[in-house]
Protein backbone atom coordinates (compact mmCIF):
# COMPACT_ATOMS: atom_id res chain seq x y z
CA UNK A 1 0.00 0.00 0.00
CA UNK A 2 1.47 3.56 -0.73
CA UNK A 3 0.09 5.29 2.89
CA UNK A 4 -0.39 4.01 6.15
CA UNK A 5 -4.16 5.60 5.91
CA UNK A 6 -4.27 2.62 3.66
CA UNK A 7 -3.48 0.44 5.79
CA UNK A 8 -5.40 1.63 8.13
CA UNK A 9 -8.85 2.03 5.91
CA UNK A 10 -7.83 -1.56 5.52
CA UNK A 11 -7.13 -2.88 8.91
CA UNK A 12 -11.02 -1.16 9.83
CA UNK A 13 -12.55 -3.38 7.85
CA UNK A 14 -11.61 -6.07 9.79
CA UNK A 15 -13.47 -4.40 12.91
CA UNK A 16 -16.58 -3.80 10.67
CA UNK A 17 -16.47 -7.35 9.55
CA UNK A 18 -15.81 -8.22 13.21
CA UNK A 19 -19.19 -6.81 14.05
CA UNK A 20 -17.55 -3.81 16.19
CA UNK A 21 -20.35 -1.09 17.13
CA UNK A 22 -16.88 1.34 18.49
CA UNK A 23 -13.49 1.75 16.09
CA UNK A 24 -11.19 4.26 17.86
CA UNK A 25 -8.50 5.36 16.03
CA UNK A 26 -5.72 7.18 17.29
CA UNK A 27 -2.41 8.28 15.62
CA UNK A 28 0.38 9.61 17.66
CA UNK A 29 3.22 11.27 15.68
CA UNK A 30 5.81 11.27 17.97
CA UNK A 31 9.17 13.12 16.42
CA UNK A 32 11.05 13.61 19.32
CA UNK A 33 11.25 10.11 20.65
CA UNK A 34 11.27 9.58 16.23
CA UNK A 35 7.86 7.15 16.70
CA UNK A 36 4.87 7.03 14.71
CA UNK A 37 2.22 4.86 16.53
CA UNK A 38 -1.10 3.84 14.91
CA UNK A 39 -3.56 2.37 16.75
CA UNK A 40 -6.69 0.64 15.70
CA UNK A 41 -8.93 -0.77 18.75
CA UNK A 42 -12.56 -2.16 18.28
CA UNK A 43 -15.28 -3.78 20.66
CA UNK A 44 -15.99 -6.82 17.85
CA UNK A 45 -16.03 -10.53 18.83
CA UNK A 46 -12.32 -10.69 18.94
CA UNK A 47 -9.58 -13.70 17.90
CA UNK A 48 -9.74 -16.42 19.42
CA UNK A 49 -6.41 -17.03 21.33
CA UNK A 50 -5.00 -19.92 19.20
CA UNK A 51 -5.52 -18.07 16.40
CA UNK A 52 -3.46 -14.86 17.45
CA UNK A 53 0.16 -15.93 16.18
CA UNK A 54 -1.48 -16.64 12.73
CA UNK A 55 -3.22 -13.62 12.00
CA UNK A 56 -0.03 -11.77 10.27
CA UNK A 57 0.23 -15.38 7.80
CA UNK A 58 -1.06 -14.12 4.45
CA UNK A 59 -1.80 -17.86 4.35
CA UNK A 60 -4.25 -17.25 7.04
CA UNK A 61 -7.83 -16.09 7.10
CA UNK A 62 -10.73 -16.92 9.22
CA UNK A 63 -13.40 -16.30 6.17
CA UNK A 64 -14.21 -19.23 3.74
CA UNK A 65 -14.28 -17.94 0.50
CA UNK A 66 -10.24 -18.20 0.00
CA UNK A 67 -6.92 -18.95 2.11
CA UNK A 68 -5.47 -16.01 1.64
CA UNK A 69 -5.36 -13.33 4.30
CA UNK A 70 -3.60 -10.03 3.19
CA UNK A 71 -4.19 -7.21 5.35
CA UNK A 72 -2.74 -7.40 8.98
CA UNK A 73 0.34 -9.23 6.85
CA UNK A 74 0.90 -6.24 4.49
CA UNK A 75 0.42 -3.95 7.79
CA UNK A 76 3.02 -5.86 9.96
CA UNK A 77 5.88 -5.93 7.12
CA UNK A 78 5.30 -2.25 7.01
CA UNK A 79 5.72 -1.58 10.05
CA UNK A 80 8.83 -4.50 10.71
CA UNK A 81 10.63 -2.73 7.71
CA UNK A 82 10.88 0.80 9.49
CA UNK A 83 12.35 -1.17 12.31
CA UNK A 84 9.04 -1.02 14.06
CA UNK A 85 6.43 -4.02 14.64
CA UNK A 86 2.79 -4.88 15.04
CA UNK A 87 1.19 -6.17 18.49
CA UNK A 88 -2.68 -7.43 18.71
CA UNK A 89 -4.12 -7.47 22.02
CA UNK A 90 -7.60 -9.45 21.54
CA UNK A 91 -10.43 -11.16 23.79
CA UNK A 92 -13.01 -13.04 22.29
CA UNK A 93 -16.14 -11.28 23.28
CA UNK A 94 -14.26 -7.92 24.58
CA UNK A 95 -12.43 -6.53 20.72
CA UNK A 96 -9.49 -6.13 19.64
CA UNK A 97 -6.76 -3.86 19.25
CA UNK A 98 -4.12 -3.64 16.83
CA UNK A 99 -0.62 -1.18 17.79
CA UNK A 100 1.57 -0.78 14.73
CA UNK A 101 4.81 1.12 15.73
CA UNK A 102 7.05 2.88 13.06
CA UNK A 103 10.64 4.17 13.21
CA UNK A 104 9.47 7.89 12.25
CA UNK A 105 12.24 8.92 9.84
CA UNK A 106 13.20 5.43 8.68
CA UNK A 107 13.83 5.51 5.14
CA UNK A 108 11.39 3.07 4.18
CA UNK A 109 8.61 4.20 6.22
CA UNK A 110 5.29 4.30 4.23
CA UNK A 111 3.88 8.22 4.45
CA UNK A 112 1.05 8.44 6.37
CA UNK A 113 -1.00 10.02 3.74
CA UNK A 114 -4.44 10.47 3.49
CA UNK A 115 -5.69 10.11 6.81
CA UNK A 116 -8.74 12.51 6.39
CA UNK A 117 -9.82 10.88 3.60
CA UNK A 118 -9.65 7.28 5.22
CA UNK A 119 -11.63 8.82 8.52
CA UNK A 120 -14.42 10.14 5.89
CA UNK A 121 -14.67 6.70 4.45
CA UNK A 122 -14.88 4.66 7.35
CA UNK A 123 -17.88 6.98 9.20
CA UNK A 124 -19.82 7.29 5.59
CA UNK A 125 -19.79 3.83 4.86
CA UNK A 126 -20.29 2.61 8.16
CA UNK A 127 -23.21 4.81 9.52
CA UNK A 128 -23.89 2.42 12.38
CA UNK A 129 -20.30 2.41 13.58
CA UNK A 130 -19.37 4.76 16.00
CA UNK A 131 -16.07 6.13 15.36
CA UNK A 132 -13.59 7.97 17.51
CA UNK A 133 -10.31 9.71 15.88
CA UNK A 134 -7.55 10.95 18.21
CA UNK A 135 -4.66 12.01 16.41
CA UNK A 136 -1.74 14.16 17.89
CA UNK A 137 1.50 15.72 16.16
CA UNK A 138 4.47 16.86 18.43
CA UNK A 139 2.13 19.00 21.08
CA UNK A 140 -0.77 19.41 19.16
CA UNK A 141 -4.07 16.92 19.20
CA UNK A 142 -7.08 16.72 16.92
CA UNK A 143 -10.15 14.84 18.07
CA UNK A 144 -13.44 13.75 16.91
CA UNK A 145 -15.88 11.31 18.15
CA UNK A 146 -18.58 10.61 16.10
CA UNK A 147 -21.19 9.73 19.08
CA UNK A 148 -20.96 13.79 19.71
CA UNK A 149 -22.05 14.33 15.68
CA UNK A 150 -25.14 12.29 15.93
CA UNK A 151 -25.86 13.35 19.07
CA UNK A 152 -25.93 16.95 17.30
CA UNK A 153 -27.79 15.25 14.08
CA UNK A 154 -30.42 14.30 15.99
CA UNK A 155 -32.76 12.40 13.66
CA UNK A 156 -30.74 13.68 10.64
CA UNK A 157 -28.05 10.57 9.28
CA UNK A 158 -24.50 11.17 9.17
CA UNK A 159 -23.98 9.63 5.96
CA UNK A 160 -25.89 12.83 4.71
CA UNK A 161 -24.07 14.40 1.57
CA UNK A 162 -24.23 17.50 2.94
CA UNK A 163 -23.20 16.61 6.54
CA UNK A 164 -20.56 14.15 4.71
CA UNK A 165 -19.36 17.39 3.02
CA UNK A 166 -19.16 19.05 6.71
CA UNK A 167 -17.49 16.10 8.07
CA UNK A 168 -14.80 16.64 5.18
CA UNK A 169 -14.01 20.17 5.89
CA UNK A 170 -14.02 19.58 9.53
CA UNK A 171 -11.30 16.92 9.35
CA UNK A 172 -9.21 18.27 6.82
CA UNK A 173 -9.18 21.57 8.53
CA UNK A 174 -8.26 20.42 11.68
CA UNK A 175 -6.07 18.29 10.37
CA UNK A 176 -3.98 21.06 8.55
CA UNK A 177 -4.38 22.86 11.93
CA UNK A 178 -2.80 20.04 13.73
CA UNK A 179 0.78 20.24 11.52
CA UNK A 180 0.69 23.89 11.59
CA UNK A 181 0.80 23.46 15.56
CA UNK A 182 -2.29 25.54 16.16
CA UNK B 1 -12.45 26.80 12.11
CA UNK B 2 -15.49 24.58 10.98
CA UNK B 3 -17.57 24.23 14.87
CA UNK B 4 -20.40 22.83 16.20
CA UNK B 5 -22.75 25.91 15.71
CA UNK B 6 -22.19 25.44 11.66
CA UNK B 7 -23.49 21.29 12.00
CA UNK B 8 -26.49 22.55 13.67
CA UNK B 9 -27.49 25.24 11.59
CA UNK B 10 -27.15 22.86 9.03
CA UNK B 11 -28.90 20.17 10.82
CA UNK B 12 -31.79 22.47 10.82
CA UNK B 13 -31.93 22.59 6.85
CA UNK B 14 -31.75 19.41 6.13
CA UNK B 15 -34.55 18.25 8.74
CA UNK B 16 -37.06 20.32 6.70
CA UNK B 17 -36.09 18.84 3.63
CA UNK B 18 -35.57 15.04 4.96
CA UNK B 19 -38.76 14.28 4.91
CA UNK B 20 -39.35 14.71 1.29
CA UNK B 21 -36.49 12.13 0.60
CA UNK B 22 -38.24 8.60 0.12
CA UNK B 23 -36.48 6.00 2.06
CA UNK B 24 -35.85 2.90 0.18
CA UNK B 25 -36.23 2.50 -3.62
CA UNK B 26 -32.95 4.93 -4.18
CA UNK B 27 -30.59 3.68 -5.95
CA UNK B 28 -27.58 1.57 -4.37
CA UNK B 29 -23.51 2.13 -5.29
CA UNK B 30 -21.35 -0.54 -3.93
CA UNK B 31 -17.45 -0.43 -3.69
CA UNK B 32 -15.09 -2.80 -3.17
CA UNK B 33 -13.26 -2.44 -0.16
CA UNK B 34 -11.11 -5.25 0.29
CA UNK B 35 -7.43 -5.18 0.62
CA UNK B 36 -7.36 -5.82 -3.21
CA UNK B 37 -9.76 -3.25 -3.86
CA UNK B 38 -7.93 -0.45 -1.02
CA UNK B 39 -5.00 -1.15 -2.87
CA UNK B 40 -6.24 -0.59 -5.82
CA UNK B 41 -7.53 2.87 -5.31
CA UNK B 42 -10.84 1.88 -3.82
CA UNK B 43 -10.65 5.63 -1.55
CA UNK B 44 -10.07 7.59 -4.26
CA UNK B 45 -12.92 6.04 -6.38
CA UNK B 46 -15.49 6.78 -3.39
CA UNK B 47 -14.43 10.22 -3.10
CA UNK B 48 -15.01 10.65 -6.68
CA UNK B 49 -18.26 9.26 -5.98
CA UNK B 50 -19.61 11.12 -3.35
CA UNK B 51 -18.08 14.26 -5.14
CA UNK B 52 -20.80 13.56 -7.84
CA UNK B 53 -23.73 12.85 -5.49
CA UNK B 54 -23.10 16.61 -3.79
CA UNK B 55 -22.52 17.77 -7.41
CA UNK B 56 -25.68 16.26 -8.71
CA UNK B 57 -27.87 16.11 -5.72
CA UNK B 58 -28.43 12.65 -5.49
CA UNK B 59 -30.52 11.08 -3.46
CA UNK B 60 -28.35 7.31 -3.17
CA UNK B 61 -26.95 4.47 -0.75
CA UNK B 62 -23.41 4.39 -1.01
CA UNK B 63 -22.20 1.05 0.69
CA UNK B 64 -19.13 -1.03 0.46
CA UNK B 65 -18.44 -4.81 0.00
CA UNK B 66 -15.51 -7.09 0.88
CA UNK B 67 -12.66 -8.73 -1.80
CA UNK B 68 -15.46 -10.72 -3.85
CA UNK B 69 -12.61 -13.01 -5.89
CA UNK B 70 -12.03 -10.56 -8.69
CA UNK B 71 -8.83 -8.81 -7.12
CA UNK B 72 -7.38 -8.12 -10.39
CA UNK B 73 -10.21 -6.24 -11.83
CA UNK B 74 -10.32 -3.84 -8.89
CA UNK B 75 -11.51 -1.07 -8.31
CA UNK B 76 -14.92 -2.55 -8.91
CA UNK B 77 -17.89 -0.39 -8.45
CA UNK B 78 -21.74 -1.53 -8.79
CA UNK B 79 -24.59 -0.17 -9.38
CA UNK B 80 -27.82 -1.62 -8.40
CA UNK B 81 -31.07 0.21 -9.71
CA UNK B 82 -34.37 -0.77 -7.86
CA UNK B 83 -36.02 -3.58 -9.43
CA UNK B 84 -32.95 -3.84 -12.11
CA UNK B 85 -29.92 -6.54 -12.47
CA UNK B 86 -27.32 -5.52 -10.32
CA UNK B 87 -24.17 -4.55 -12.75
CA UNK B 88 -20.25 -4.48 -11.87
CA UNK B 89 -18.13 -1.97 -13.16
CA UNK B 90 -14.04 -3.13 -13.16
CA UNK B 91 -10.75 -1.53 -13.56
CA UNK B 92 -12.47 1.90 -13.22
CA UNK B 93 -10.98 5.03 -12.73
CA UNK B 94 -11.80 8.26 -11.04
CA UNK B 95 -12.72 9.53 -14.48
CA UNK B 96 -15.04 6.89 -15.07
CA UNK B 97 -17.09 7.37 -11.99
CA UNK B 98 -18.89 10.49 -13.49
CA UNK B 99 -20.17 8.40 -16.80
CA UNK B 100 -21.07 5.64 -14.68
CA UNK B 101 -22.92 8.20 -12.74
CA UNK B 102 -24.60 10.41 -15.58
CA UNK B 103 -25.46 7.42 -17.79
CA UNK B 104 -26.44 4.27 -15.22
CA UNK B 105 -27.42 6.25 -12.40
CA UNK B 106 -29.30 8.76 -13.90
CA UNK B 107 -30.22 8.07 -17.05
CA UNK B 108 -30.54 4.15 -16.48
CA UNK B 109 -28.07 2.90 -19.52
CA UNK B 110 -25.56 0.48 -19.04
CA UNK B 111 -22.61 1.41 -19.26
CA UNK B 112 -21.12 -1.99 -21.58
CA UNK B 113 -17.73 -1.11 -22.11
CA UNK B 114 -16.92 -0.40 -18.43
CA UNK B 115 -19.23 -3.61 -17.19
CA UNK B 116 -17.87 -6.69 -16.17
CA UNK B 117 -20.68 -8.67 -14.86
CA UNK B 118 -24.43 -8.95 -14.27
CA UNK B 119 -26.05 -10.03 -11.83
CA UNK B 120 -29.31 -11.42 -11.63
CA UNK B 121 -30.89 -13.39 -9.56
CA UNK B 122 -30.14 -17.06 -8.85
CA UNK B 123 -26.19 -16.14 -10.12
CA UNK B 124 -23.35 -14.52 -11.78
CA UNK B 125 -23.16 -14.25 -15.76
CA UNK B 126 -19.81 -12.84 -17.03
Amino acid sequence: MRELSLHILDIVQNSIAAGASLVELHVVEDLAGDWLVIEIADDGKGIPQQQLGQVTDPFFTSRTTRPVGLGLALFSKAAEQAEGELLIDSQVGIGTKVRAVFRYSHIDRVPLGDIAGTVLAIISLNPQVDVVYRHSFCESAFSIDTRRIKHELDAVEISHPAVASWLESFLRQGIDDLYRGD
Amino acid sequence: MKSLEELRELRAELEKEISARKSDGKPTIIIGMGTCGIAAGARDILQAVTKEVRKRNLDLNITQTGCIGMCEKEPLLDVQLPGQDRITYGKITVQDVERIIVEHVINGNVVAELAIARLEEGGCKL
